[in-house]
């Protein structure tokens, strides 16, 4: 070949290869970049004491990473509770938030890639980074006193792995809530029950009046491949009302099996309910559409008079659509899922975790702010369409935006109150993130008897 | 170091690293083309190595190593610290749930290429030389330009329930409810929902087959198809005796292709059902238990299981072509 037919047939592989780099690089760096920088609440600044990230001596100028669950619309009230502490030091908060963050923050730390501070979701998740990767750094001092001063021992316990205190509890969810349309009861005459019997009482006096697609209650499991997360949340809280919190102890760290009797009588007790074809699945269908019905709008078939209750978390107060007027006298309300009896408060709580993987001062310093009361009032003041609650005592509940928050918080702070926390975010992950799931999953698709379901969970319990 | 390795949130910081990285691409490129083309009589060996060079230490680091590495850990337990010997083989094989799975992915190699092969080859040849050939074609090729993901979002709402008595979102639901029938839970029951599933693969796919075997339709010579008709074949006669005959080593790539594609499947199912009510298939489960439920182990023994599949199909497919081009 000629020379020049060489250098034209170069010239043409080189562009090519440039090209097709090109996009395959441009399709990597068109990651999101959310996380917006200002967000909602910049008027309701909350101002804090700077002193206390003084001893960190001076991090002007200095950058920590965060990667969190957390995306938008929270993500803007998030990184706004932020501003005081970098007003203060003149750090830099590096936000990411990813739904994938779960299944990729474990490759990023064997990758050796690790973010400074990581929101975890789950303690589980905490357990899998301490025992199998050994990554994440226990709690400097200032977050542990911070911890102790705020948070009841419960949540600090949450946070430890094999006594060692590791992440401080961040914000915290109130899951023993029934949602239902004030109004509706009012005409109907109905009263918010107090007990357990009470409310089966309601249930069954509501069933009287089914009619079409009308039922007293609706739910809805699906939420892509965490499917069936809504339904052990049902399951956690009856135990904790049939079997006790010290049997939900047992339950989640398997000093009894899984299908333990008491266990078992709680599903049925559930069942009583959700697999009721009279009870359920009010606007959505029948029993088997509870595991296809996605959990964010499960709720609504309230506002179309189809459903009566739902038993939902209080972050469910951000799924209802724009323009339902969440308040005593509003579209739609809580109220707190009754015990056997009055007195009890049996709650099923749940909440995220901050894990750091590196010890630089300006991390330290952002662990202890995030620890502090002060975090929570800033949060607080920045959430001002609410939907966000703390067990921090040090919260000002006043700041708090909306009534139903308030109530979260008192129910947080009532000393009758015996919280739990979510039970399948303690079980080991082959269990709490994958056979309860799927196993209520099916419990509602395909008809299994308690007995089946709870089998079949004890079965995949690791052994080790 | 750290500003050529994190741009965070800055698309001009993330442009920039874009441009310097092509240009370095670039530039190596360059070099190499240089180098080889340098000496007068270059040996065949030295620009065969120029060539091929950075593809195949490419491919060492890229594929290679993860793959010897992968075997590697599917004899190892779940965070690849202790050696276990044939466990997880033993789990993938004897656990009802992993037990579906297998069955799921059987099915799903089974049935997909086969199905979607099928179609595109009776589509293929009826519309031959017919007087809409282009626009029919282009309406069964179209949806090869949607992504797995949204055929999936599309096919999603086509199955979607709502009671009897609510107005019903989902086209096929509607379709039973103006024909009196009560709506079904379609994505509920095996194996009627791995087959609905299938659907949206096979609707994607059977564009894909249809184009090429109209191709090598059209490459049949005239004179054997007159030579036929003269003979007095004709209609299905014609399409078995002459035209499958004639065209059996491209039906055969499309067939294996297909069947390739549908081994990676993955988007589809996670889409659809993410995996629950007994769906899953090999590709889908090899990730939840890596990424979800940190099994290293079971995860690459189940990786692997999926490569010991591929690699008949893969061998055949690769035989076919060298043989269609030996026939050309």
């Amino acid at each position: 070949m000629t020379i020049r037919m060489a250098s034209k047939r170069r010239a043409v592989a080189l562009a090519a290869t440039g090209a097709s780099l090109a996009l395959v690089l441009a399709a990597c760096a068109d990651t999101d970049d959310g996380g917006g920088e200002d967000g909602g609440g910049e008027a309701t600044q909350a101002t804090i004491d700077c002193a206390a990230y003084e001893e960190f001596g001076d991090l002007e100028g200095t950058e920590v990473s965060v990667y969190t669950t957390i995306v938008e619309p929270e993500a803007e009230t998030q990184t706004a509770s932020y501003k005081p502490f970098e007003d203060c030091t003149g750090v830099t908060i590096n936000y990411e938030g990813s739904r994938e963050m779960e299944a990729q923050l474990p490759v990023r730390v064997q990758a050796g890639n690790p973010p400074d501070i990581a929101i975890l979701p789950q303690p589980g998740l905490l357990q899998t980074l301490v025992n199998d990767y050994d990554a994440v750094l226990p709690a400097p001092e200032q977050v542990e006193a911070n911890v102790d001063e705020g948070w009841a021992p419960e949540w600090k316990e949450y946070g430890t792995v094999d006594g060692t205190f590791y992440a401080a509890p961040l914000g915290s969810n109130v899951k023993s809530y029934v949602w239902y349309s004030p109004s509706m009861f009012e005409e109907a005459g109905y009263e918010v029950p107090t007990t357990w019997d009470e409310l089966m009482e309601l249930t069954a006096t509501i069933a009287e009046g089914n009619e079409g697609a009308t039922r007293p209650w609706c739910a809805g499991v699906e939420s892509g491949d965490a499917t069936g997360w809504p339904g052990t949340d049902w399951i956690e809280d009856v135990v904790l009302r049939t079997a006790g919190p010290d049997v939900y102890d047992q339950w989640y760290t398997h000093e009894i099996p899984f299908n333990d009797p008491q266990i078992v009588d709680a599903f049925d007790t559930a069942g009583e309910i959700l697999k009721n074809p009279d009870y359920v699945n009010g606007g959505l269908g029948g029993v088997d559409s509870i595991a296809t019905a996605t959990w964010t709008d499960a709720g609504y078939p309230i506002l179309d008079g189809n459903c009566w209750m739902h038993r939902a978390a209080n972050f469910y107060q951000t799924q209802w659509p724009e323009g339902t007027e969440v308040a005593p006298d509003g579209d739609v309300y809580a109220f707190y899922l009754p015990a056997q009896t009055a007195d009890e408060k049996p709650t099923l709580v749940a909440g995220e975790f901050i894990g750091a993987f590196t010890d630089r001062p300006e991390v330290q310093a952002f662990q202890t702010y995030l620890s502090s009361a002060d975090w929570a009032n800033a949060k607080a003041a920045a959430t001002p369409a609410g939907g966000w609650v703390s067990a921090n005592s040090g919260l000002d509940q006043e700041l708090l935006a909306t009534d139903f928050d308030r109530l979260s918080a008192e129910i947080l702070a009532d000393p009758a109150t015996v919280a739990r926390f979510d039970a399948s975010d303690l079980m080991p992950a082959a269990v709490g993130t994958d056979s309860f799931w799927n196993g209520i999953t099916e419990w509602f698709a395909s008809d299994l008897s308690s007995q089946q379901v709870t089998d079949r969970i004890e079965d995949s319990w690791p052994s080790n | 170091m750290d500003w050529l390795l994190y741009a965070g949130d800055d698309t001009g910081h993330k442009f920039l690293l874009m441009i310097i990285a092509i240009v370095l691409f670039v530039a190596l490129m360059g070099i190499i083309l240089f180098v080889v083309d340098r000496p007068r009589n270059p040996s065949r060996w030295f620009v065969g190595f120029g060539f091929v060079g950075a593809a195949l230490l490419l491919l060492t680091i890229g594929l290679v190593y993860p793959a010897i590495r992968t075997i590697i850990n599917s004899f190892m337990n779940r965070n690849s610290t202790e050696f276990v010997g044939l466990d997880n083989y033993i789990r993938a094989f004897t656990e009802p749930q992993f037990l579906i799975v297998l069955g799921n992915t059987a099915l799903w190699v089974l049935v997909a290429p086969l199905v979607a092969t099928f179609l595109g080859l009776v589509y293929a040849y009826l519309v031959d030389k017919s007087r809409f050939e282009a626009l029919a074609k282009g309406l069964v090729f179209l949806p090869m330009a949607i992504s797995m993901v949204g055929a999936s979002i599309i096919w999603k709402f086509v199955y979607e329930f709502k009671p009897a008595g609510v107005n019903q979102t989902g086209l096929l639901n509607q379709f039973i409810v103006w024909l009196g029938g009560e709506p079904q839970q379609f994505l509920l029951s095996r194996p009627l929902n791995t087959f609905l599933i299938m659907v949206v693969f096979i609707w994607i796919q059977a564009g894909f087959a249809m184009t090429l075997l109209s191709a090598s339709i059209k490459a049949i010579p005239d004179d054997i198809v007159e030579a036929a008709r003269l003979d007095g074949v004709s209609g299905v006669g014609m399409f078995w005796r002459i035209t499958i005959p004639s065209i059996r080593p491209a039906l055969v790539v499309v067939l294996t292709t297909i069947a390739m594609t549908t081994l990676k499947t993955f988007d589809i199912v996670r889409t659809m059902t993410a995996g629950q009510f007994n769906t899953s298939i090999v590709a889908l489960e090899f990730y939840d238990q890596r990424f979800r439920q940190n099994e290293a182990g079971l995860s690459a023994a189940l990786a692997v299981l999926l490569f010991v599949i591929v690699i008949p199909v893969i061998i055949y497919n690769v035989r076919q072509q060298r043989l269609s081009e030996d026939v050309r």
